[in-house]
């Protein structure tokens, strides 16, 4: 055996991959080409998308009208037997869709609200923005206080007061989501902790939270807030027909964030407790410097994912009479000055092109945090 | 550090750790049978004995990581009770290391080191750095102090929960299988920082299977099997003349 040992003097020079395996003949070949089932898979998906995409671009593009004051300009003629998207009714509608009713010259202060939120949502989210700490100061004590002054108003510095009733459109939506997303945290992680607390009573009051919101419908939760409520509080006491929606959505949007976050906390090892433990931190230290910045790190896709269905959810505020963007588009759609067949079409077009968007961006945060955390080492 | 804990120090009777007649199940299983120990300041224990003997679940009685039925710990003469602010007192002042390391991923090495004594302790951050950084030049790592856990091997993540307990300024240290996690090639740098750490005087109750460290190191060793301690004795009585008959076996099977 001695005298056959192989031993190598020299080391082997790196040599570049067989062509059939990089490039794009390789990534066509594995991706699209590898078995019959993968090509029939492309070659339908091909077929779908040849279907789905003239169609759509036509609609809203080279079919569509981009001109006009009323409905004459959206309408078939025998010289334009196509008709697609009807933009004009969106242009002359932007500003219903965005502000409802809010003040046309009050409305600037809704830019500035969506300016400053904007910021401390960059500011926030961003994984190059510096100063963490101070962008969690400014998101969730200085916006919320700037914002009610700003948009209900603020006598001392000559804000006229803008009753939450005039507001719509947008504005509500993005009200509602923000307050929903950003209470639903804090409560969600109270209430995960709770359940999982060792004092029953503490943990009892968790579960039948989290199952009994979990266990009705939104729709029920608004209707409770905002038709229930007024009848056991009398009518002074009884708050804002939006504030009452608001924590409706918060209180369901915290209760399915708790056992989101839960989830969280079930992953961290025991041996993460124990280290914690033995250097004598209290639970609250633990919980607050160990355990949370680990739970919610791995958590965030699904927080995300969360924050998703509610900010479509958020939509549901309409059964209890408040004006949010997709019900700015129910009431405008119905104008007979824009009455032709592809109005509605054209509205439901313009919200679904803003939902999509709003819901394409946080996926895309949620998925570069993915990727940061596989690749990081702070795991 | 307070009066209270000098005047304790000064009181030399006061035994490090007093293990008495105590008793743990785990439900229905009875894990710990009438433990018995007491350890004087400065000693060095090594608790070995067969998988499931119960060697570990006991010395985490002594920071109360878990709880017993009967009997009684006492720490530095304070006697440990479901009194959260007594837990909190004793864990302060005793380290301990596992097996698994336990360091916080999301953490740096620094801020490992300095996050019990800033928290626990108040200490400003300053303070805390400077003495961190005196124990990661003791394990010597003082290099490492700016990166991830995870990008440590296994030896030098250990080292660092050796030197994160040492930032306590514990008066007692506890290891519970330090070595078993680790490659063959890291177990005898850990081994060398706790052979220094024993030197300097620092009491330590060590769970291990090492038994080289054992016979270099320990002022006893106490031989454990079935939840009871059935051999406390000197490394050399304890390898070239065991009593009980199981621990013949025992040494049989680890010593070739």
């Amino acid at each position: 055996m001695g005298a056959q040992a192989f031993v190598r003097s020299e080391t082997i020079p790196a040599m570049p991959p067989p062509a059939r395996e990089h490039g794009l003949a390789g990534w066509l070949r594995e991706h699209l080409f590898s078995g019959p089932l993968n090509i029939a898979l492309t070659l339908l998906s091909v077929l779908f998308l040849w279907w789905l995409v003239p169609t759509l671009l036509n609609f809203l593009i080279f079919d569509a009208t981009w001109t006009g004051d009323d409905r004459a300009a959206c309408i078939v003629t025998a010289e334009r037997p196509r008709v697609g998207a009807c933009w004009p009714f969106v242009f002359e509608r932007i500003n219903f869709f965005i502000y409802g009713f809010y003040p046309a010259n009050e409305r600037w202060r809704v830019d500035t609200f969506f300016v400053l939120l904007a910021i401390g949502i960059v500011w926030l989210l961003a994984s190059w923005a510096p100063g963490k700490r101070a962008a969690a100061l400014y998101f969730f004590v200085v916006l919320p206080v700037l914002s009610v002054m700003l948009l209900l108003g603020f006598a001392p510095l000559r804000l006229s007061y803008v009753p939450t009733s005039l507001w719509g459109g947008i504005l509500v939506t993005v009200v509602v989501s923000a307050v929903g997303i950003v209470f639903s945290l804090p409560l969600g992680v109270i209430l995960a902790l709770g359940r999982r607390s060792s004092m029953p009573a503490v943990r009892l009051f968790s579960i039948v939270f989290i199952e009994f919101v979990r266990g009705v419908p939104l729709i029920t939760v608004l209707f409770m807030a905002s038709v229930m409520l007024p009848l056991f509080v009398p009518e002074e006491w009884s708050p804002d027909k939006l504030l009452r929606a608001l924590i409706g959505v918060a209180l369901f949007a915290a209760a399915y964030m708790a056992e989101v976050v839960r989830a969280g906390l079930q992953a961290i090892p025991r041996g993460q407790y124990e280290g914690a433990q033995a250097l004598g931190l209290s639970y609250w230290q633990m919980m607050g410097l160990i355990i949370l910045p680990q739970a919610l790190r791995i958590t965030i896709p699904n927080i995300v994912n969360s924050n998703i269905a509610l900010f479509k959810d958020t939509t549901l505020v309409f059964i209890v009479g408040i004006f949010d963007f997709l019900r700015t588009i129910e009431a405008a759609r119905i104008d007979p000055k824009w009455a032709t067949p592809v109005t509605s079409t054209t509205g439901y077009a313009f919200a679904a092109i803003f939902y999509f968007l709003c819901c394409w961006m946080m996926s895309r945060y949620a998925k570069s945090v993915e990727r940061r955390l596989a690749t990081g080492h702070r795991r | 550090m307070s009066e209270e804990s000098n005047k304790r120090q000064g009181a030399a009777d006061v035994p490090a750790v007093e293990i008495v007649g105590m008793h743990k199940w785990f439900g229905e299983f009875h894990v710990l049978r009438d433990i018995n120990l007491t350890v004087a300041r400065g000693e060095r224990i090594v608790i070995c004995g067969p998988s499931g003997s119960g060697k570990s679940t006991m010395i985490r009685c002594i920071n109360r990581l878990e709880d017993y039925q009967r009997g009684r710990v006492a720490v530095d003469g304070v006697l440990l009770t479901n009194d959260l602010k007594r837990i909190d007192e004793v864990r302060r002042e005793v380290g301990m290391v596992f097996q698994h390391f336990n360091l916080f991923p999301h953490l740096t090495v620094m801020e490992n080191l300095t996050l019990a004594p800033i928290w626990v302790r108040k200490m400003p951050k300053k303070e805390a750095e400077d003495i961190a950084r005196h124990y990661l030049e003791r394990v010597r790592i003082p290099e490492q102090a700016h990166k991830y856990p995870g990008q440590l091997s296994g030896g030098q993540q250990q080292r660092v929960a050796i030197a994160r307990a040492l930032c306590m300024n514990p008066k007692i240290m506890l290891f519970d299988e330090p070595t078993s996690a680790l490659d063959p090639e890291m177990v005898k740098e850990v081994l060398q920082t706790m052979v220094e750490l024993a030197e300097s005087g620092m009491t330590m109750l060590v769970v291990t299977h090492e038994m080289g460290f054992a016979r270099q190191v320990a002022d006893r060793i106490v031989f454990m099997d079935e939840g009871q301690i059935l051999e406390i004795n000197a490394p050399a009585e304890f390898f070239a003349n065991p009593k009980h008959e199981r621990t013949k076996l025992f040494l049989s099977q680890i010593l070739h």
